[in-house]
């Protein structure tokens, strides 16, 4: 069986949801292993057993506190030129699209970028933002995948919870992996989840009419633990800003559910979110390109259907935690 | 200062994308810089024009038609240009990134700037492994960058959020959208264009002797055709309740 690694994201001592999607899509490749990078991140090793993860490398250090791709990427490679696995997964998130390149040119290997299936021995990855799509296969080893969020299921633990063989990595950067100083992180808090990683987006276009549009869309985020993104055409007036763009100069999103507000469906919109599995559309005009992309549309005006799409939501949730409970 | 762009020449993003026997049909297409490259190439200009003084210089890998873009973007205002020729080339990512290394090595930038992706295959890997074969620092989906002095200061954007980064010169820099916008050729660019020197260089000169791609592409095909979906026009109370009902047990996605 092929040695396949996961590179698991952590945040707050806790693995982000990619890192469980890409122990999926590892256990159907091989043998699965991970290696931890940063600092304070070994009592996540611990987890990854309850998950199949056979093997842990764990390189905690304080030069790896915040992320950079020389220092994550020197640590890695090294760690791939030494055990020599088949295939590396890493998250195509903003550190795993940052890091992978630098480390499959630094262990001379090939890389498949954005992956979202795996079917006969091929990796499918979509083209033209989702226009088309590319079968790509490895002619080397090894072969670093990066892996798109929200689009393979979370691995469920795997009972008993086997404690995985943890192995502690010798960390050692030279002032070459250090030239790159962060100076400052700063995070959002909207409360809200990131884009490319949220269940469910409602966005807004033209037709939201101004910023001020935008609040009856963040009231109805607010109840769905949505993100908010917005259309081309919302960020260049300047209602929104340019990390909420969805399209194909913005972000690539699949979402389970996609509210599509007061958006026409111009092509490089749907390009972007096309990979929803359900796609709602609300507009005034029964003829917009939207409609035809959309699994469920309501044609009116959307500053008096949002709020009360808003309210029966709450209902709808409100009905589903009674039963629940 | 002396700078390069890696500019990369992609389909419109308006274009309808045709596939036939598994592969994409160039024909009746209409060819654009890749949008992020030329936010790298504006990014470029302006620097040289702060600096009052430096050169920019474009690289671009691909066949004879890339040619129309580099003259473009030598009408934005670009001092001269190199086409990497990769007719009959099997290339991957990799294979790329080292052409453009070895043909940007001699040329002692101190700024390489590129697109953070291209909009057509989006693998967003070349302009990083040509940083790792250069040994240069990346600041990788830049909106804001600073030049100062010896160092380059910027602001990037990670997963809900953003961080600033500091690196020495040189340093290769990505950008993203935000960071500027893109002046359009006048005619006395245009004329000028046609003077400036664009060489080009043969790809196979440059790729190193055994040096072979390591993925492979397989078939493209299309996403599925969408059917119809249902459209509720009734009043706005009995649409919402309509849609709500079906999203959970219908679609089952609340």
């Amino acid at each position: 069986m092929a040695k396949v690694w996961v590179v698991p994201e952590v945040q707050d001592q806790k693995l982000k949801k990619i890192s469980l999607e890409m122990i999926t899509l590892a256990r159907r490749l091989g043998d699965v292993e991970a290696v931890l990078i940063g600092e304070g991140v070994s009592p996540v090793a611990a987890e990854l057993g309850n998950y199949g993860v056979g093997k842990v490398i764990v390189a905690d250090h304080a030069d790896l506190k915040t992320y950079t791709a020389a220092t994550y990427g020197r640590v890695l490679s090294d760690l791939i030129r030494r055990d020599q696995p088949e295939i590396v997964l890493i998250g195509n998130t903003a550190t795993g699209r940052d890091l992978a390149p630098r480390v499959a040119q630094r262990v001379d290997a090939g890389q498949i970028s954005d992956v979202i299936d795996y079917r006969d021995n091929l990796f499918i990855r979509p083209i033209y933002a989702g226009k088309a799509f590319q079968q790509v296969t490895a002619v080397a080893y090894p072969l670093i995948v990066t892996v798109r969020p929200n689009v393979f299921k979370a691995a469920e633990p795997i009972g008993g919870g086997a404690a995985p063989i943890v192995e502690t990595a010798t960390v050692s950067l030279t002032g070459d992996d250090l030239r790159v100083i962060v100076r400052d992180v700063v995070r959002q808090v909207t409360g809200r989840p990131e884009l490319t990683e949220a269940e469910i987006i409602v966005s807004g276009g033209r037709g939201m009419k101004g910023a001020d549009g935008f609040l009856i869309l963040e009231a109805l985020a607010n109840v769905l633990g949505a993100a908010v993104g917005a259309s081309r055409a919302a960020v260049d007036a300047g209602w929104r800003p340019h990390q909420e763009q969805v399209g194909q100069t913005g972000k690539t999103v699949s979402p389970t559910l996609y509210i599509a507000a007061g958006i026409s469906g111009a092509i490089q919109h749907l390009a972007g979110m096309s990979g929803s599995k359900v796609i709602v559309a609300i507009n005034k005009d029964s003829e917009a390109n939207i409609f035809k992309a959309a699994d469920y549309g309501i044609v009116g005006d959307l500053f008096e259907v949002i709020p009360l799409l808003t309210e029966e939501f709450q209902r709808a949730l409100a009905w589903n935690s009674e039963q629940a409970g | 200062m002396k700078i390069a762009v890696l500019l990369k020449q992609t389909f419109d993003t308006e274009d309808r994308i045709i596939v036939k026997d598994g592969v994409v049909v160039p024909e009746g297409v209409t060819y654009i810089i890749n949008p992020y490259d030329e936010l790298a190439l504006e990014a470029a200009l302006q620097i040289k024009e702060k600096a009052g003084k430096g050169e920019v210089v474009l690289f671009s890998a691909g066949g004879a038609k890339v040619q129309e873009a580099l003259r473009k973007a030598l009408a934005m205002g670009a001092d001269r240009a190199v086409r990497i020729d990769t007719e009959g080339l099997i290339a991957d990512e990799g294979i790329v990134a080292a052409a453009l290394a070895e043909a940007l090595k001699p040329g002692g930038f101190d700024l390489i700037l590129c697109g953070w992706r291209a909009i057509d295959d989006g693998s967003a890997q070349v302009a990083i492994r040509v940083a790792e074969l250069l040994d240069l620092p990346q600041l990788n989906v830049v909106t804001k960058l600073e030049i100062e002095g010896n160092k380059a200061l910027a602001w990037r954007e990670i997963d809900g959020g953003s961080e600033i980064l500091e690196a020495p010169l040189p340093v290769l820099v990505t950008t993203q959208r935000g960071l500027n916008e893109p002046r359009y050729p006048n005619m006395k660019g245009i004329m000028q264009a046609k003077k400036k020197e664009l060489k080009t260089i043969p790809a196979g000169s440059l790729v190193p002797v055994g040096l072979k791609a390591k993925v492979q592409n397989g078939d493209t095909f299309l996403p599925k055709a969408k059917t119809a979906g249902k459209v509720y026009k009734s009043d706005p109370a009995a649409a919402v309740q309509a849609l709500v009902a079906a999203l959970r047990e219908e679609a089952k996605v609340i």
